[in-house]
């Protein structure tokens, strides 16, 4: 399978803190990827680094878009980024909140349409026609993510479980190749969860969108993952199937602590 | 039962503003005479305005946090009256007839010193609208507002002096320097938010009054510049009087015209994007937008109403020097801006008539004029934070077709 992402020896700095230590991973094509580890072990900011929201110390971030040329984003802005195909949801949901759930829907078509200040104040038949086509796919892709009934909500007013799903049809809408997932299962009730695996594994079967996936529900990255990766305090510390991570005395030393394998 | 316990509270506090204000309010020393007065009177003042404040604040505040439950409790198809007029086309063209017949026959009603004051109540409208561009749209503080307003008066000012160019054409070249010295001020304070922007902007607007100010050569420093033309129609040249009335009708013709492309902007793609960059900047560039531009574009658009305007009031006060320009100025018009309610174009207009209207009609309490619109301000943003008509999201049916208010679910 080809590879659509090549993170290469990432080392992101805070300060005298080495965030991200010579970090290699690599995502395939229609493949879940799960990124886990100890709370502060980096992998939101490795999210950071590669959807370029931090500018990373040192590496090389090396994206393969289908059908394109490869392309390197160390230093790329956030929205070129996202343009090239990579979308992202946020640990601490970060919604358009007092924007209406359709909105932030329409808001990640952004990228994808091209009407500017004149298309705006003039309103000919192209704008009027993209206004109406972002309207009908912003539907569309609420229907998949099942949040029809939530339209034109205020996205504030909306459940817990249901803004974080909504953070996943806004990064949708972006028709990434690769989507990033931070925590989406965090607060969600046992029918939730349960309602976002089936979503993440549709999402990769039928729109054929490769998944890098942070998540600290053991159930969920078990069920879902084809490979997964661990981290402790900003290095790769472990890789490989389920069972390999299961079993790997690293992996339980890491999360259990130092003195358990006395 | 919960009566007698406000009343308890504000009577507690009526007491404590007595023992608070006792020293100064009570007790005088009289340094002529060597003796101590005690105006006991004052005391009884203090407690009896004390306590009834103190009860009528309690009072505002239970009713805000009702006011508030009803909001969380599914409160989103309730619309305001304002949204139900907008919906109902028998409601609302009526309306809109008053409103225009009002406008049209303002000038042969009222004497010229009130279409003099309606027409720059006109000018705060559009200057609002420009402004709700940058601070209630894209969500950027901009306390230098009045730099723009100040180029674009100048502009004309100066380009007719030298050159003689029309109001006419200095309109759209005032428009465009604003939009330029939007872009100027937009560059340095693209990674500023919040107050860092507004001390940043604020020094921007003050630094180009001060340059005004002391470049003689240039700008002929505080005595001004005088005799700036007002605008003729096609070659007519108008008499004071004619002149007054044919400006009040432009600037209406302005207002309509500048709702109408600031509304067109607010639904456009471009609209959506001020609107996220206001609500969350990090999350707005993770969705594909470019912060930049969305930004200069904001920045830009803003001040092009300003120096448009601005052009207006040098060719409507035919004087203009940097005193006019202050940082009261921005001010004023930020002041329009949020109590009419951010990003709301009705209720900028609503902000901008009460703002520059009540001031002039309530002149016999001018004294307080200051104090009255703290007071005000204050008060509006305890309990109505969101402006007096806040800006409502528009709302989608399926095919489509834009709907306003909550009457289409599904
Ligand atoms: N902007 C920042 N400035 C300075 N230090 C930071 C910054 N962001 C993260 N860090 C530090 O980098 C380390 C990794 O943080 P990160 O948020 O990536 O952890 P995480 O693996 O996502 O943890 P969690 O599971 O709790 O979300 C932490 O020590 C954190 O304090
Ligand atoms: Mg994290």
């Amino acid at each position: 399978m080809k590879t659509i992402l090549k993170v290469k020896n990432l080392i992101m700095n805070f300060g005298g803190l080495r965030a991200l230590d010579h970090l290699d991973i690599q995502v395939r094509e229609e493949e879940i990827v799960a990124l886990i580890g100890p709370n502060g072990a980096g992998k939101t900011t490795f999210f950071n680094c590669i959807t370029g929201i931090f500018p990373p110390t040192g590496g090389e971030i090396i994206l393969f878009p289908p059908k394109k040329k490869s392309k390197r984003a160390n230093r790329l802005k956030p929205n070129k980024i996202t343009e090239i195909g990579l979308a992202r949801t946020f640990q601490n949901i970060r919604l358009f909140q007092n924007m209406t759930v359709l909105e932030n829907v329409m808001i990640g078509r952004h990228c994808r349409m091209s009407s500017g200040i004149v298309g705006a104040i003039f309103r000919g038949k192209a704008t009027v026609k993209e206004e109406e086509q972002v309207v009908e796919d912003s539907f569309k892709i609420l229907k998949k993510i099942g949040l029809s009934e939530y339209v034109n909500e205020i996205a504030m007013n909306l459940p817990y479980g249901a803004q974080r799903r909504l953070e996943i049809a806004r990064a949708m809408a972006t028709e990434p190749f690769l989507l990033l997932l931070d925590e989406p299962a965090a607060g969600m009730n046992i029918q939730e969860t349960k309602d976002l695996n089936e979503l993440i594994l549709r999402i990769r079967d039928e729109e054929k969108i490769s998944i890098l996936l942070i998540e600290h529900d053991m159930r969920v990255v078990m069920s879902l993952s084809d490979h997964i990766v661990v981290m402790d305090y900003g290095k790769k510390i472990a890789e490989g199937t389920t069972e390999e991570i299961k079993n790997n005395p690293v992996v339980i030393k890491a999360y259990l602590g130092e003195d358990i394998d006395a | 039962m919960n009566k007698l316990n406000e009343i308890k509270k504000s009577f507690l506090a009526s007491l404590w503003f007595m023992f608070l204000t006792f020293p100064i309010m009570v007790i005088r020393v009289n340094t002529v005479q060597k003796e101590i007065e005690w105006r006991w009177q004052n005391m009884f003042f203090v407690g009896i305005s004390v306590f009834f404040l103190s009860f009528a604040w309690r009072f505002l505040f239970r009713q805000m946090a009702s006011g508030r439950k009803t909001i969380e409790a599914g409160g989103l198809d309730k619309i305001s009256l304002m949204q139900q007029i907008m919906n109902e086309p028998k409601m609302y063209y009526p309306i809109l007839f008053a409103f225009t017949l009002f406008a049209a026959t303002f000038p042969f009603i009222f004497n010229i010193y009130q279409v003099n004051i309606m027409t720059t109540a006109l000018m705060y409208v559009v200057l609002g609208l420009g402004l709700n561009i940058v601070v209630g749209l894209a969500g950027l503080l901009d306390l230098g507002y009045v730099a723009f307003y100040l180029v674009g008066a100048y502009s004309y000012a100066l380009l007719n002096y030298h050159f003689g160019l029309s109001f006419w054409l200095a309109l759209p070249i005032g428009a465009f320097i604003g939009a330029l010295f939007g872009i100027l001020l937009g560059f340095p304070v693209l990674r500023m938010r919040g107050d860092y922007l507004a001390i940043v902007t604020l020094g921007f607007g003050e630094i180009i009054r001060i340059i005004m100010e002391n470049w003689n050569e240039f700008s002929f420093g505080p005595s001004g510049i005088a005799n700036i033309p007002r605008p003729g129609f096609f070659g007519i040249e108008f008499s004071l009087q004619g002149s007054i009335i044919f400006m009040y009708f432009f600037m209406i013709c302005l207002t309509l015209f500048t709702i109408f492309i600031v509304n067109r902007l607010r639904n456009s793609r471009i609209g959506r994007a001020w609107v996220a960059l206001r609500e969350d900047e990090v999350a707005c560039q993770a969705m594909g937008i470019d912060r930049t531009k969305t930004k200069l574009t904001a920045f830009a658009l803003g001040a092009t109403w300003a120096g448009m305007v601005g052009v207006i009031f040098a060719a409507k006060t035919t004087f203009i020097n940097p005193a006019s320009f202050t940082v009261w100025e921005s001010i004023t018009i930020l002041c329009i801006v949020v109590l009419g309610g951010m990003g709301s174009i009705i209720g900028v207009i609503f902000g901008a008539f009460i703002l520059i209207l009540l001031p002039e009609y309530l002149r016999a309490f001018s004294e307080y004029r200051m104090v009255t619109f703290g007071a005000v301000l204050v008060i509006m943003m305890v309990f109505r934070p969101q402006g007096i008509v806040p800006d409502i999201r528009h709302r989608f049916k399926h095919q489509g077709s834009m709907v306003l208010g909550g009457k289409t679910k599904k």
